[in-house]
């Protein structure tokens, strides 16, 4: 099929995992289907990447050039669009991520590549590629086919794959900057760092999780008569922070915080993956949600499927009366 | 400012079973109940915003069916002057990028300063649409904003980031801007609003009328094919708990507290 591309993945000094992810999956298939593993990345000052990646790949292509010293989709795009040309590989894989999410799609429209996003798994089927996606939230596997010709590009979801230790001594070749000066239309800024509150989750033992399922902020009474019962501090999902129901620092998952607590009570929470990502390490799980299907139960290490309003005022009063 | 908004009429799944039907290749949706896309309702709301601070108007577009018209006219009554829907069977609607490219092509054809589209749509979830759709119409993009500053031929986009950092890019108009939830409170249509919308334009378009080919948008003119639906099987470690909800609750508790788990 060709080698397998990967673009490394990194903001403010730090490489993401994404990355070495994409290359532990990428090695997989290059097992099967030859090729070798090349790890695209674009940087500067970011020589110590390169030699991480060489122990994750067969080659690290490093476009090093003070052009590229924050993300910016225009520029990656434009460089990325000319080694796709110049190399031809088989597969790119970008992560999917707010980074990969903002350039991939742009990407497969300029260079007409046949693309799809939120890839989890690539399957072999009659010896070709297919790559599995969901719908509806985790409900639903689609399987794809690539009807064209490679290069495939797809942007493969985070924390599918677990990234192995390293095991290669890939070759490191620097690739002059297709770029030679400044262009376009966007322009980097600044980072501004996320809000804080305070109560700091991250550091909370014990944590009552609320979402959408509660409806109406009226509702919040009954998590906060819980939280006290149980002596927890108060998060929430996305829905449950976008809604005005807590602070946006209770927020937990890939755009919030990530937590490990003793224990995490979810209620009324679905578990869309965004969410998954930033509780499943809680060493203990109580789910709580009338639907049998929803993904929260797929890391519950308790499962209470129905109706949180019947069951929570009972749960409360009981653990009241136990605790004395 | 002349402003589009891209809108989509999604079902809400997050309660409902969902079941693939006898092709495999779709799902039975005859027991959902539909929305607009929870990301769109904030990029309306956005919208509006800015018509009222700097003037301007705001055109809706929807590809969708003709029950996608509630959705538009519940987006005109919150100040949305007119809308575009386009209705075609020969478009792929299961690629992003040919419904970036029919959304294009109503765009095109008009002067603009700023796309917003959801960031992602709450059934199928690409998060492709927007971006591609800024490729197709060729001027700059950015994703997942959760704040926009409109300043002179240009805005201030803030994109949300793992751990909810931001990055805050500055951005030469016409740009396409794909929005986060959370950005704005999105606002109720007041009931004047609602009447108003009433007699509000809602054009109703063919990929003929947009100067787009069949083989520009159709299943066979897409480079990925699906292939089949299924429900994934989940492996659930869980502990389910038995019984009526008063007896759910007093075991847990039971086990909450006797297991050592508090
Ligand atoms: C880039 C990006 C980043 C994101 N980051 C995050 C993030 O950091 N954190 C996050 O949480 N989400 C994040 N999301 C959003 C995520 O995809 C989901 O939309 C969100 O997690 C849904 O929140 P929810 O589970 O509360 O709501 P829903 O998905 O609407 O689920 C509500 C649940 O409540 C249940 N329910 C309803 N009524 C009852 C009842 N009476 N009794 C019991 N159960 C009931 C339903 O069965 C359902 O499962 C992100 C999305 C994007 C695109
Ligand atoms: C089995 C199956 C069958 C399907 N059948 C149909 C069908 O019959 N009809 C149908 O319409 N879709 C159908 N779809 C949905 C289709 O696959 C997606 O809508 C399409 O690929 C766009 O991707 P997305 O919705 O994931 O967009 P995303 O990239 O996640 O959406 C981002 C944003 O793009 C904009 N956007 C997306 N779609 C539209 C739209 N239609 N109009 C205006 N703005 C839009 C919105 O602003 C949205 O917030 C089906 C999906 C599946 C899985």
């Amino acid at each position: 099929m060709g080698d397998v591309f990967v673009l490394a993945e990194h903001r403010q000094g730090v490489l993401r995992e994404v990355t070495l992810e994409m290359l532990t999956r990428a090695s997989g298939l290059v097992e099967k289907l030859g090729g070798e593993t090349v790890a695209v990345l674009i940087g500067s000052g970011v020589d110590s990447f390169a030699e991480k990646l060489a122990g994750y790949s067969d080659k690290v292509l490093f476009v090093d050039d003070p052009l590229f010293t924050d993300y910016n989709s225009e520029k990656y795009q434009k460089v990325l669009a000319e080694l796709i040309k110049k190399y031809n590989p088989g597969l790119v894989m970008i992560g999917h991520t707010t980074q990969g999410v903002d350039l991939a799609p742009a990407l497969a429209v300029e260079m007409n590549l046949p693309f799809v996003t939120d890839v989890i798994d690539l399957e072999f089927v009659d010896g070709k590629l297919q790559p599995v996606r969901q719908y509806y939230q985790g409900k639903v596997n689609a399987n794809f086919a690539f009807k064209a010709e490679p290069p495939y590009l797809i942007t493969f979801r985070e924390a599918t794959v677990e990234a192995a230790e390293p095991s290669r001594q890939g070759k490191i070749e620097k690739v002059e900057s297709p770029l030679k000066e400044e262009i376009g239309y966007r322009r980097f800024i600044e980072y501004v760092e996320a809000e804080v509150g305070d109560v700091d989750i991250t550091q909370s033992e014990i944590l009552v999780a609320v979402g959408r399922g509660i409806k109406e902020e009226k509702n919040m009474a009954l998590i906060e008569e819980l939280a006290k019962a149980v002596k927890a501090d108060i998060c929430g999902s996305r829905a449950a922070t976008d809604a005005g129901w807590l602070s946006h620092d209770r927020q937990v998952g890939t755009s919030g915080k990530t937590v490990k607590p003793k224990l995490y009570i979810a209620i009324g929470i679905s578990g869309a993956f965004q969410h998954l990502a930033g509780m499943k390490g809680a060493k203990t799980i109580v789910a709580i949600n009338k639907d049998p299907d929803a993904p929260i139960f797929s890391v519950a290490d308790f499962a209470i499927v129905d109706d949180l309003f019947k069951v929570l005022p009972k749960l409360t009063e009981k653990l009241k009366e136990l605790r004395g | 400012m002349k402003t589009f908004v891209c809108i989509k009429r999604v079902p809400d799944t997050s309660e409902a079973e969902v079941k693939v039907d006898v092709t495999g290749k779709d799902v039975d949706s005859s027991r959902f109940s539909f929305d607009i896309n929870d990301a769109d309702n904030y990029a309306v709301e956005e919208a509006v915003l800015i018509k009222e601070a700097k003037g301007g108007t705001v055109q809706v577009v929807c590809m969708g069916p003709q029950e996608a018209d509630v959705m538009i006219r519940m987006a005109l009554a919150k100040g949305g002057d007119n809308a575009i829907r386009i209705d075609d069977p020969r478009i792929n609607v299961l690629d992003p990028l040919k419904v970036a490219r029919v959304l294009a092509s109503v765009i095109k054809s008009q002067e603009f300063d700023l796309v917003l589209t959801g960031c992602i749509a709450n059934d199928d979830g690409s998060m492709a649409v927007g971006v591609a759709l800024a490729e197709e119409l060729g001027v700059p993009h950015a994703a997942m904003v959760k704040k926009l500053v409109v300043e002179d031929g240009k805005v201030k986009a803030y994109r949300e980031l793992e751990g909810g950092i931001a990055e805050v890019v500055e951005i030469t108009l016409p740009a396409v801007i794909t929005i986060q939830t959370g950005i704005n409170e999105p606002r109720y249509a007041p009931i004047r609003g609602i009447r108003e919308a009433q007699k509000k334009e809602l054009k109703v378009l063919k990929i003929d009328d947009l100067g787009l080919a069949e083989n520009e948008v159709n299943a066979a003119s897409s480079l990925v094919e699906l292939q089949k639906l299924y429900i994934p099987v989940v492996v659930s470690k869980a502990e389910v708990i038995e019984g009526a909800p008063e007896e759910k609750a007093e075991i847990m508790a039971a086990k909450l507290v006797k297991g050592g788990l508090l």
